[in-house]
Parts: structure tokens; C-alpha cells; sequence
């Protein structure tokens, strides 16, 4: 018999799921489509450099429909909701979608309207995301034009796709506005609403290192509850008020809107609630869920969706042969952090491990050294665009990087855990 | 001073001061952890914040942080950083007794 697998989603995760699942079942019984409101496959990784005159916007952006193997199907639709009681997915055209296994794959969206005044007065003027294609390109133009004043970077809050990603915007403003003769006259104050640069602590201590080391100003535990656009500044929760000239901003996110209207799908900020090493969701047996669209306490980044795609399509096959799953997921992570005059660093971690020291991906040998900044670690930033539209996202294993974190010596014992829950 | 137990002992906590076992939290001992924060007396919307993220933290293993506490405690950000100044969803988890909300990856 022929089964149903329904994505929702042609992101990172739905099409490299997608594509796993068929070029393990080529020609076979799954019936595979992928669900996507609009047929633009955005290179986020890429979005981080247009600021900066970088990288070029109309080249990270490329058809979702076009890298999804022959054989699958790409539905452009919007999701009105998901009704797991029903295994169906209702589509905004009214249309019904009934799957025996669904893939929640819709990512996370930004919800700039639910920070007070974000979107008002100043919004693409002074104040913008470099999280969208408009928004980068905004701001590209707005730094051209900035010689004097303040740049405040803030994450309004936890979670946030790719939590490195302003801490590199730090470090490549510095390069940048250095490169323009006008570093001595801008400021750069990184307010974030945790308690130190990043999350985990040893890398925190090494990145606060970094900002001190290029004169970017840290400030901490800055809540950010209100934007007011015409007096250029942020009101955080407690009432401490922070100046700006020009804001970079990254706004609250969430889940994708379905998600709220599918009862019993999702948590109170959108995401789903899934088991972190099955990925099965809460919400019913034959629904998974990957990639930003998840719950699960390890970063939002495309390094997470790809070792999840392996524990992920096994879990869809056990399923349908009604075998027990896998809890093969580790929360496995790899980002690399750019940090400005082309060096970058590495880090690499997961639920139990934080990002400590050493070489990547061998142990000892590397090449790519871990929490250091190198210029190799920036040319393996570079080459990883080509991985992603090429490898990653066609499914495949990359050589010698595998699912799981691997062990970096005696001292630290490897805390994934493979086993089989019936 | 490091609270004590029902039975008089020395209440276990780590670094930051949160307790490592939740299960040797009383209401006294967080009453004692919100002066040591500077929260002279728990009124009862603190007591509801305190009371929701241990319930939450006890039944769904992580304690919520400030977004969720906003949406689902019935009490309003803006409120919470009123009756717990600077880290509302950090404090009121030291108060519930149970660990450091962990929300943020």
C-alpha cells in the first residue's frame, strides 16, 4: 500500500526531508508533498552579510520547488490549520490534505508587530531586521550612509534563529564601519536580555572577550518591552531607556500562525512540542516535527535540521513498518561565528555538551579549530553555501561530520544515547 | 543565610543560589529566598507567578520563561518585572524552588 507524507514547509528541514525519504523509497510507496506558501527558498545563512554589501540579495534567494527531487510534490498553498484527530491538513483555498504521516517543518516566524512601537514610527527608516531579504537591504543602505552616532543591536528575546547571529552582526559592523574610516565615531552597544554574550558559558566568556576586544559595548539583561522610534530609543521592562541612531533589530519570533489555529499542536509561542530524541510530536503518533519549528532546547539553525533529518526519515520508516523509534537525536549544533577582517569561529555542542575548545571534525586533528577565530573557520563559512544548496539540503550525510556530537576526549563523556523506545 | 528545611536542614542550593532538589521546597523557604532578594513580603500575585512556574516546572519538566509566563500565568509582563525586579522568570523560579529557566539556547 502506498502511504501519505505530507511537509509543511519547504524550508532547510522540509526539503531535505523530503528528499532523504525519496531517494531512500525511489520509485516506491511513499506519496511525498511538500506544503510551502510562497516558492522562495531564502539562504539564511547569506542574509547576515547584505548588511555589509557582502553578499547579494537576488543570489540567496532560489526557487523551493527547484531543489526538491523529481518525484515529490510541491503544493503552494497556504495552512489554514491541521486537524491530527482527522489526519488532515486544511489549506486557506479550502481544499483537504489527508496524510498518514505529517512533517511539521513551517520554521519560525518573526513577530515584530508584538514588541510595542517596533513597527512604528522609524521602522525601515532607523530601525530594521536583517532577518528578512527588504530588511537587509534596508539596512544595507542605512549603514552606507552612517559616519556618527549609535548602532544599538538588540535581540528582544529568546528564542531566535541562529542565537550567534547578533553577536556576528557586532563583529562585522566593527570590521565594516573600521573599513570606512568611521569606527572612532559609532558607537556599537549589543543589548541582549541574557545575562552574559551568549547562552552557554564558556563560549559566553570567550565571545564577551571578543566584544570587549573590539570596543563593542555588552549590555545585559536589557528586556526590551517598548521601541520608541521618534525619540530614537529602547524602554526595556524594568524602564532602563537605551539611545539609538540606527537600531538592528531582532524581533520576537514564533511559530508558524497554523499553528496557533491547530488545537493541540503547538505550545503558547507556536512551536511544537517534541520529543528530543525521537522527534515525534506530542500532539499524535504519526506527526514529527523538525527544524526551527520545534521546541526543543538546542539552537534554531539549519546544522540542527540536517542531524535531525537522519533520526527523523528512520523514525518515519519505523513508523510505518510499526516498529518501535529511535532516540538517535542528541540536540547536535555546529555553527560557525563570523567575526570580522575574514576570520570566523566554530562551535560545536549539544543538549548535554556545551561548546568547549578543540578541533573539528576530528578530534585532535580538525582541521577547523573549536572556539578560536581562524581564517579557515571563515573559507569553511564561505564553502558552506555551495554545501547547502548541493548536499544539505538533497539529504545527504556530509563526509565525516556525523549526526551526532562526537566525543573530544577522556574528560568528557559522550552524552548521546542511541537506544530503541517501544 | 542559606534556608533550611522542614526538618532543620540546610537547604541545598547551587551557585546562583536555586535549589537542587525541588522537592525540599516549602512555602516558608520561598518566602525566606524572596527576602534575601529583596522582596520583603509575597503578595498573591506573586504567589501566583511562583505557584504557576512550579506547577509548570513539575509537570512539564522546564520552567517557562518570560514570554510564556506573560501569555499564560495571568499576569502581565510588565507586571511581573514590578513584583520581580530585573529577572522576573529567573527570581520567580529561585522562589518556586526549582532550577534556572533554561528557555534560551
Amino acid at each position: 500500500m502506498s502511504y501519505r507524507i505530507v511537509i509543511l514547509g519547504g524550508g532547510t528541514a522540509g526539503t531535505l526531508v523530503a528528499n532523504r525519504l525519496r531517494r531512500s523509497h525511489v520509485g516506491s510507496e511513499l506519496a511525498i508533498t511538500v506544503v510551502d506558501q510562497d516558492d522562495r527558498h531564502v539562504y539564511q545563512p547569506g542574509l547576515l552579510f547584505v548588511p555589509f554589501g557582502l553578499a547579494d540579495p537576488r543570489r540567496i534567494v532560489r526557487s523551493r520547488r527547484a531543489q526538491l527531487r523529481g518525484g515529490v510534490a510541491f503544493r503552494q498553498a497556504e495552512v489554514e490549520r491541521v486537524a491530527t484527530a482527522e489526519n488532515t491538513v486544511y489549506l486557506s483555498d479550502g481544499t483537504e490534505v489527508p496524510y498518514d504521516v505529517l512533517v511539521v517543518a513551517s520554521g519560525a516566524s518573526l513577530l515584530p508587530d508584538e514588541t510595542e512601537g517596533l513597527t512604528g514610527p522609524g521602522w525601515n527608516e532607523s530601525i530594521f531586521t536583517y532577518y528578512t531579504v527588504d530588511g537587509a537591504l534596508g539596512l544595507r543602505g542605512a549603514l552606507e550612509g552612517f559616519n556618527r552616532g549609535r548602532l544599538v543591536v538588540n535581540m528582544v528575546d529568546m528564542p531566535i534563529k541562529c542565537p550567534v547571529a547578533p553577536l556576528e552582526f557586532c563583529f562585522l559592523a566593527d570590521w565594516y564601519l573600521r573599513k570606512r574610516g568611521v569606527r572612532d565615531d559609532v558607537e556599537i552597544v549589543y543589548a541582549t536580555p541574557l545575562d552574559g554574550a551568549f547562552t552557554k558559558p564558556v563560549a559566553s566568556a570567550h565571545l564577551a572577550g571578543l566584544l570587549a576586544e573590539k570596543r563593542i559595548v555588552l549590555e545585559t539583561e536589557f528586556a526590551t518591552g517598548q521601541v520608541d522610534g521618534e525619540a530614537g530609543q529602547l524602554v526595556s521592562w524594568d524602564e532602563r531607556e537605551l539611545a539609538f541612531d540606527l537600531l538592528a533589530c531582532i524581533p520576537l519570533h514564533g511559530g508558524a500562525s497554523f499553528v496557533g489555529r491547530s488545537p493541540g499542536l503547538g505550545d503558547e509561542l507556536g512551536f511544537i512540542p517534541t520529543d528530543h530524541a525521537t522527534l515525534q510530536s506530542q500532539a499524535a503518533p504519526n506527526v514529527f516535527a523538525i527544524g526551527d519549528a520545534t521546541n526543543l532546547p538546542t539552537s534554531k539553525a539549519g546544522s540542527v535540521a540536517h542531524f535531525e533529518g537522519e533520526t527523523l526519515v528512520e523514525n518515519i520508516e519505523r513508523l510505518l513498518a510499526g516498529q518501535g523509534l529511535v532516540s538517535s537525536f542528541d540536540g547536535h549544533a555546529n555553527c560557525f561565528i563570523e567575526t570580522g577582517f575574514h576570520k570566523a569561529l566554530l562551535i560545536d555542542f549539544n543538549y548535554a555538551v556545551e561548546p568547549l575548545p578543540g578541533r573539528f571534525p576530528e578530534p585532535r586533528i580538525g582541521p577547523l579549530p573549536l572556539l578560536k577565530e581562524s581564517r579557515l573557520n571563515h573559507v569553511a563559512k564561505l564553502a558552506f553555501e555551495w554545501i547547502y544548496w548541493h548536499m544539505l539540503l538533497d539529504g545527504r550525510d556530509l563526509p565525516g561530520i556525523s549526526a551526532q556530537l562526537r566525543p573530544r576526549g577522556p574528560r568528557r563523556a559522550h552524552n548521546a544515547t542511541q537506544g530503541v523506545t517501544e | 543565610m542559606t534556608p533550611l528545611t522542614a526538618t532543620g536542614e540546610p537547604v541545598a542550593v547551587d551557585a546562583e543560589g536555586f535549589l537542587t532538589d525541588s522537592a525540599q521546597w516549602t512555602e516558608q523557604i520561598g518566602e525566606e529566598i524572596a527576602r534575601e532578594n529583596g522582596i520583603e513580603t509575597l503578595t498573591d500575585r506573586h504567589w501566583q507567578v511562583v505557584k504557576f512556574m512550579r506547577t509548570t516546572y513539575l509537570g512539564t519538566g522546564a520552567a517557562p520563561s518570560i514570554r510564556s509566563l506573560g501569555k499564560l500565568s495571568g499576569v502581565p509582563i510588565k507586571e511581573l518585572y514590578q513584583l520581580f525586579p530585573k529577572g522576573p522568570a529567573k527570581l520567580a523560579a529561585k522562589i518556586a524552588g526549582i532550577p534556572k529557566p533554561r528557555g534560551c539556547i
